[in-house]
């Protein structure tokens, strides 16, 4: 794991150049705190930071194929890199080092821009060809790894992260008016759009091609792909599914624990990082090491389902307890980590929990997450099932009854009231044909924190219609297949990718130099995923039921069965204390503060914090709203008001 | 509490506490608030606290309905007609 920057196009390198690559890598020291290289020739810079797991002792980077015309930077790991060099030896392509690293230079020496279908892995890669002078970037195919690109001076910039774009192109640290709009509406801006204006992010199972003219071409290599409505299903029986299902989880969790360092795990005490931790053990280690998060309130603590698991394998567990005030003070560094803004507090205890395993020494852990995507985990695909199903019989006076079988976990929950879940859950269904139906209903939540941009912004918001906006972005291949496909499609590229993987994901794990690893997420097990039939996924109400079948063997009775509880954390609440908003948050949204950042409403934002100071904002819309507005401000702060400031900070590694 | 002084109550925390705005022409007592966006799906729990505090009234379950809760005018004769009751 690691951190990758560069540029390619009119470098003469120059002494300016290589300060221009120390200047981005050093912003990416957390990604890679263990050494840094650069390459600098006629055409290219490449700089990279690295996190040693494979080959500590001869992996170093960036690294050539033994005769100086191919070179990389990567960023993430190759899992079949064993496999892969084994095939290539054979065909007398000539290894130097132990590394993974090495397999991408002769593979693409071997296959060219195809070398990445090859890969089974989690990566952002930079490819120069000094033949051809030309870059190539490739990006993962569920997007684990983030890879960030602009074109200024000339010239083709790349990096890991944004900030190392800002430390050397001060007019890219301007907010992005539309990356707003997607941020707050859609969790995260929508790839290729960030938050900084000219700043792309490559989208996952891309290539980016930079030739020696500089044109650019933009090609996709994978994608979520489901069969139509009606193609027969490839399975002989659900049993044999649930068979050979079980035999690739059990393939993908070997190859993700190679390492040359131990690997550990997450165990929240649900289905999915309970059955990763006992396929691990399944794999051959006898003592897991595991770490998770307790909190104080009941309605975000799982601790009791996390110590039936620890009994139930015997794993070494540290937990790490989060409270609302830890939550406040880490929240400024969690958005400088991020990025974008974040309209959740949830990934902050993720950021302490990763600073917890980084204490106990490990560099890797397994997570599950990526199964309620694959599977259809969420409420959101029972919600949808269920509004299709009502829409069936608009008049029924029971079905919408169903809808009192979500949501259960919630303290306010949107179906306390029958009478008025009806009437909420029936708006939007004249999308119901639309690929997006089962996401109009939350991104109409999230929405509403648009009504408190400046009135300068406005025009731009009332204009953003963002179901419109996302099935622009959409192959057109999702009109043929089955409806929980479609949800399923928009949901991994919306709210996994743009969120969960990324201000969830790797940057709350690198923010403490930590690699995440997903099992769920292995190409394979999606592909095999999205051949299934619809209700072997989503059968009745019960969510992810093939794969519960697959993981039973293997857990407690109570765990294999337990419904869905969704990852959360205190919000709104946790940013005020004795009646008073923490310092930063009373300052950052102080009228004049608010105003001088141009992006919000000082009235209506005056109005929130009020609300919210009151511990009268009970609903998503507008604790959603509030962290959006926190975050942002914090990012504007961060990267925009006190750009020269921020640079140093950002130097350290880990997150206390 | 006479019906016009309800009616300022219930539109005052309406405009302030879910339109979040002190411009009283954005709420017409005839809309409806579903309609409009002002209450997503946990917004009705903050009408009935509102209706529950300040007008001194117990709202039952049944109760919890469009009919009774779904614009400024349907909670103004909910709560005329509970304190007739």
């Amino acid at each position: 794991m690691c951190g990758l920057a560069g540029f390619t196009g009119r470098v003469a390198a120059t002494p300016q150049d290589r300060l221009d690559l120390q200047r981005m890598i050093a912003t990416l020291h957390h990604r890679g705190p263990d050494a840094t290289g650069i390459h600098l020739a006629p055409g290219v810079g490449l700089a990279h930071a690295r996190l040693s797991i494979i080959d500590h002792a001869s992996g170093q980077q960036p690294l050539h194929d033994g005769s100086g015309s191919i070179w990389t930077v990567f960023n993430g790991e190759i899992f079949n890199f064993v496999e892969l060099r084994e095939e290539l030896r054979k065909q007398d392509y000539h290894f130097r080092t132990q590394s993974d690293t090495e397999v991408i230079v002769h593979l693409y020496h071997r296959d060219g821009d195809r070398f990445v279908e090859r890969l089974n892995g989690q990566f952002a890669i930079a490819v120069w060809d000094a033949r051809r002078q030309r870059l190539l970037l490739a990006r993962d195919r569920a997007g684990i790894r983030p890879l960030y690109y602009t074109r200024a001076r000339g010239r083709c910039w790349f990096a890991s992260e944004v900030k190392a774009l800002l430390a050397v192109l001060p007019e890219c640290a301007r907010i992005d008016h539309d990356g707003l709009l997607q941020a707050l509406t859609l969790w995260g801006p929508s790839d290729p759009d960030t938050l900084f204006e000219g700043v792309r992010s490559l989208p996952p199972g891309h290539l980016l091609a930079i030739e020696a003219d500089g044109r650019e071409t933009l090609e996709r290599y994978w994608d979520w792909q489901f069969p139509d409505v009606g193609a027969a299903p490839p399975f002989a029986s659900f049993d044999e599914a649930v068979e050979e299902l079980r035999g690739l989880l059990a393939d993908a969790v070997r190859l993700q624990l190679r390492a040359d360092v131990p690997v550990g795990a997450y165990l929240s005490g649900g289905l999915d990082s309970s059955g990763i931790v006992a396929l691990a053990r399944q794999a051959g280690i006898a003592s897991v090491r595991t770490f998770s998060v307790t909190f104080d309130d009941a309605e975000f603590d799982e601790r009791e389902q996390q110590q039936t698991m620890v009994r139930h394998l015997g794993t070494d567990h540290t937990t790490v307890h989060c409270t609302r005030a830890d939550i406040a003070q880490a929240f400024p560094t969690l958005v400088r980590y991020t990025e974008a803004p974040v309209l959740r507090t949830a990934p902050v205890p993720l950021m302490m929990l990763s600073g917890a395993v980084r204490r106990a020494g490990y560099k890797v852990v397994l997570t599950g997450e990526g199964a309620d995507e694959v599977f259809a985990g969420y409420d959101l695909f029972k919600e949808a099932k269920v509004r299709r199903f009502c829409a069936g019989r608009p008049a029924s006076a029971w079905r919408h009854l169903l809808l009192g079988r979500l949501y259960g976990y919630l303290g306010h929950s949107p179906v306390a009231s029958p009478g008025f879940a009806r009437a909420f859950f029936a708006q939007g269904m004249e999308h119901i044909d639309r690929p997006v139906f089962a996401h109009a209903p939350r991104w109409s939540t999230s929405r509403r924190a648009l009504g408190f941009l400046a009135p300068e912004l406005q025009a731009r918001a009332m204009a953003f219609d963002p179901l419109a906006f996302y099935e622009g972005r959409l192959p057109a291949d999702v009109a043929g297949w089955a409806p929980l496909a479609r949800d399923q499609y928009v949901e991994a590229k919306s709210l996994m990718a743009g969120y969960l993987l990324s201000s969830q994901g790797d940057r709350v794990a690198m923010a403490n130099s930590i690699e995440g690893r997903f099992p769920f997420l292995d190409h394979r097990v999606i592909e095999f995923a999205n051949r299934l039939p619809p209700h072997w996924k989503l059968r009745g109400l019960t969510e992810k039921h093939i794969l519960r079948k697959a993981l039973a063997p293997l857990l407690p009775a109570e765990i294999a069965r337990r419904p869905k509880q969704p990852y959360r954390a205190p919000d709104a609440s946790s940013f005020f204390a004795g009646g008073r908003p923490v310092d930063y948050v009373e300052e950052l949204l102080s009228p004049a503060r608010i105003r001088d950042a141009g992006l919000f409403d000082a009235g209506k934002t005056g109005l929130l914090l009020d609300k919210c100071r009151r511990g009268r904002a009970v609903g998503f819309g507008d604790n959603q709203a509030f962290v959006g507005i926190v975050s942002t401000m914090l990012l504007h702060d961060t990267f925009i008001r006190h750009r020269a400031a921020a640079a140093p900070t950002l130097q350290a590694t880990g997150t206390e | 509490m006479s019906e016009a002084s309800v009616r300022e109550t219930i539109r005052g925390h309406i405009l302030e506490n879910l339109m979040f705005t002190n411009d009283p022409s954005r709420l017409p007592d005839d809309a409806s608030l579903l309609d409009m966006g002002v209450i997503d799906s946990t917004g009705v729990l903050e009408l009935v606290l509102l209706m529950e505090e300040n007008f001194s009234l117990q709202v039952q379950d049944a109760a919890i309905i469009p009919e009774n809760f779904d614009s400024v005018d349907r909670m103004v004769s909910f709560v005329m007609r509970a304190g007739s009751a």
